[in-house]
């Protein structure tokens, strides 16, 4: 803008809304070239037969998609209770009066948030040789949900803890005075009211447990175990064609899509409300 | 409404002996010492900062008091082995902000504590919650969450919430302060009507009008400890101490103020005396006829 005075007097100056109007035409023209320019380099042939081949899609299809479309959504949503559940412990060890119980939930909370969700399966996939008799129920589904509900439980626990905190003291004054022991306070005013506060981004929290479902393939699954990613990339690899995949893609894309408007319109309630 | 007087009896409710309380090294009050009875409507007034809504949080312990002793019905609740949460249940609480469980409707905040704390089923509990809906004039509005209500139908709202637990005696913590001058007179005609009735009641407040008529004893506090108290007329009406005239004149007449500032010097007067005293033990001395700021216009 400064430079508008630098401006050799004799060039006719624009007065600041017609340059604005300017820079927008440029901006179009810039996108306008790009986009030919794009189209007409790209063999399109060739970037439909790798990413939309008829026949692979239907190969896919026909090779349990829908399989492997259940097995994200159950991987996801026992994960997530999970990790709510071990995440709403978490919080209230976090804000306990207790000082272990606070040490011991930031260091895992820490802990878990800290280490790549990989380096974590992949130690729990090694589990086993730890302890040899090691039975986990509901096999592949425990093991899967344990996994990905520890470290969403990490993330989780921070959300739920804020929500807690943002829930005014006077509540819990409220409850107490009434003669409802802390306990009873905590269930039945302060959390229904923090899991309301944080509904938007515990539903975040949800999106990305569902994307980070993709990584469970490292604890070792069988293949009608298998979710999306897993399930997508095999059938790529074995035909050399990214078709696969990018319909795992989009199976993600139906999920979590709709998800993220749900937290869009909660949010806007929520602003409202306020 | 000073005819409420004979509802007191000589029956001790709260007893409270040498109750002192520091948040840190702030000594917030400094040794109070009284008594409130059976049907006895009590008001504390005082200036803000003079410790009076930390006095009555320690009746039911929402503050731990430092020091002294609390008792209540006989039980005493500054001892460890006492079960606060069921002496609590006989104390209704009424709080500035009104505190309404927002995720509850108007009903279930009156039935929540009955159900958890009476373990009464839910229809006796619904019902009586109607009956003291309909005392505080808000039964058709049982359906309706507390967003939805003006702030002092959430504080009448607030006021049949405790009511339901039939408490023995209501904490009122200026629970018209924080309502919209309009709206302050439905509310304390709701706790006239309450105080008519033979409620005992311990009302922290602002409203010298509604002391002066429903209270059987008022208690000035100022800088932690209890200045003055006594019947309405004496301590509204005749104030003995100079601390509790300045007071009532700055509330009473709040536009006569002599100078911008004098409030500030006021309440420097005012706490002058309250510095720690270093374990002395010695009473922080009373300035009690220092106050020349006003040039003898008032009380001269």
């Amino acid at each position: 803008m400064s430079t508008v005075t630098a401006d050799p007097p004799t060039k006719k100056r624009l007065s600041p809304r017609k340059r604005a109007q300017r820079m927008r035409w440029a901006q179009y023209l810039v996108l306008a070239i790009v986009t030919v320019v794009a189209i007409s380099v790209a063999d399109w042939g060739q970037i439909q037969s790798v990413f939309f081949r008829g026949d692979m899609i239907k190969e896919t299809f026909a090779q349990g998609l829908p399989t492997a479309f259940k097995n994200t959504i159950v991987y996801t949503l026992g994960a997530f209770v999970l990790g709510l559940i071990w995440g709403t412990i978490l919080a209230l060890m976090r804000l306990s009066s207790v000082a272990p119980y606070r040490w011991l939930a930031s260091t895992y909370i820490e802990f878990f948030r800290g280490l790549p969700a990989i380096v974590v399966f992949i130690a729990f996939g090694l589990l086993p040789l730890a302890f040899p008799g090691l039975v986990i129920p509901f096999d592949p589904y425990g093991t899967v949900w344990i996994a990905l509900g520890l470290v969403g439980a990490a993330y989780m626990a921070e959300t739920i803890r804020a929500g807690i905190q943002a829930v005014p003291k006077g509540q819990v004054e409220a409850a107490r005075s009434l003669g409802m022991p802390s306990g009873v306070a905590t269930r039945k005013i302060v959390l229904p009211q923090a899991f309301r506060i944080i509904t938007p981004p515990l539903t975040n929290e949800l999106i990305l447990l569902v994307k980070d479902s993709s990584l469970v393939y490292i604890l070792g699954l069988s293949r009608d175990a298998f979710e999306l990613t897993k399930y997508g990339r095999d059938i790529a690899n074995t035909n050399a064609n990214l078709t696969p995949l990018v319909i795992a893609g989009f199976c993600y894309l139906l999920i979590t899509l709709p998800l993220s408007m749900v937290v869009r319109r909660m949010e806007a309630r929520q602003k409202k409300e306020r | 409404m000073a005819a409420s007087g004979s509802h007191a009896s000589r029956e001790v409710v709260i007893q409270v002996d040498d109750l002192t309380k520091a948040f840190g090294k702030n000594e917030v009050l400094k040794g109070i010492t009284t008594n409130i009875h059976r049907g006895e409507v009590v008001c504390v007034i005082g200036p803000s900062g003079s410790g009076k809504s930390t006095f009555l949080r320690c009746l039911n312990l929402l503050e731990q008091p430092t020091s002294g002793k609390v008792v209540v019905d006989g039980v005493e609740v500054t001892d460890l082995d006492c079960d606060i949460d069921k002496v609590r249940a006989d104390m209704g609480m009424v709080f500035q902000q009104f505190n309404l469980f927002p995720h509850l409707s108007v009903l279930e905040n009156c039935t929540v504590g009955q159900l958890m704390v009476r373990k009464r089923d839910k229809a006796d509990a619904e019902k009586r919650a109607r009956t003291n809906l309909e005392r505080v004039g808000l039964l058709d509005k049982e359906a309706a969450f507390p967003g939805q209500l003006s702030g002092g139908q959430q504080q009448r709202v607030a006021i049949a919430r405790a009511l339901s637990m039939e408490p023995k005696l209501m904490l009122f913590d200026e629970p018209t302060s924080a309502l919209d001058p309009e709206l302050v007179g439905d509310v304390l005609s709701v706790m006239r009507k309450l105080a008519s009735e033979g409620m005992t009641m311990f009302v922290v407040t602002h409203e010298m009008a509604f002391a002066r008529d429903v209270a059987d004893r008022v208690i000035f506090m100022d800088g932690g400890y209890i200045v003055e108290e006594g019947n309405p007329d004496d301590v509204i009406g005749n104030p003995q101490h100079q601390r509790t005239r300045t007071f009532l004149d700055r509330v009473l007449n709040p536009t006569k103020v002599g100078q911008i500032g004098g409030e500030d010097a006021a309440y420097a007067e005012r706490h002058a005396g309250d510095e720690p005293t270093d374990g002395s033990g010695s009473l922080p001395e009373v300035p009690l006829s220092t106050n020349t700021r006003h040039g003898g216009g008032l009380h001269g």
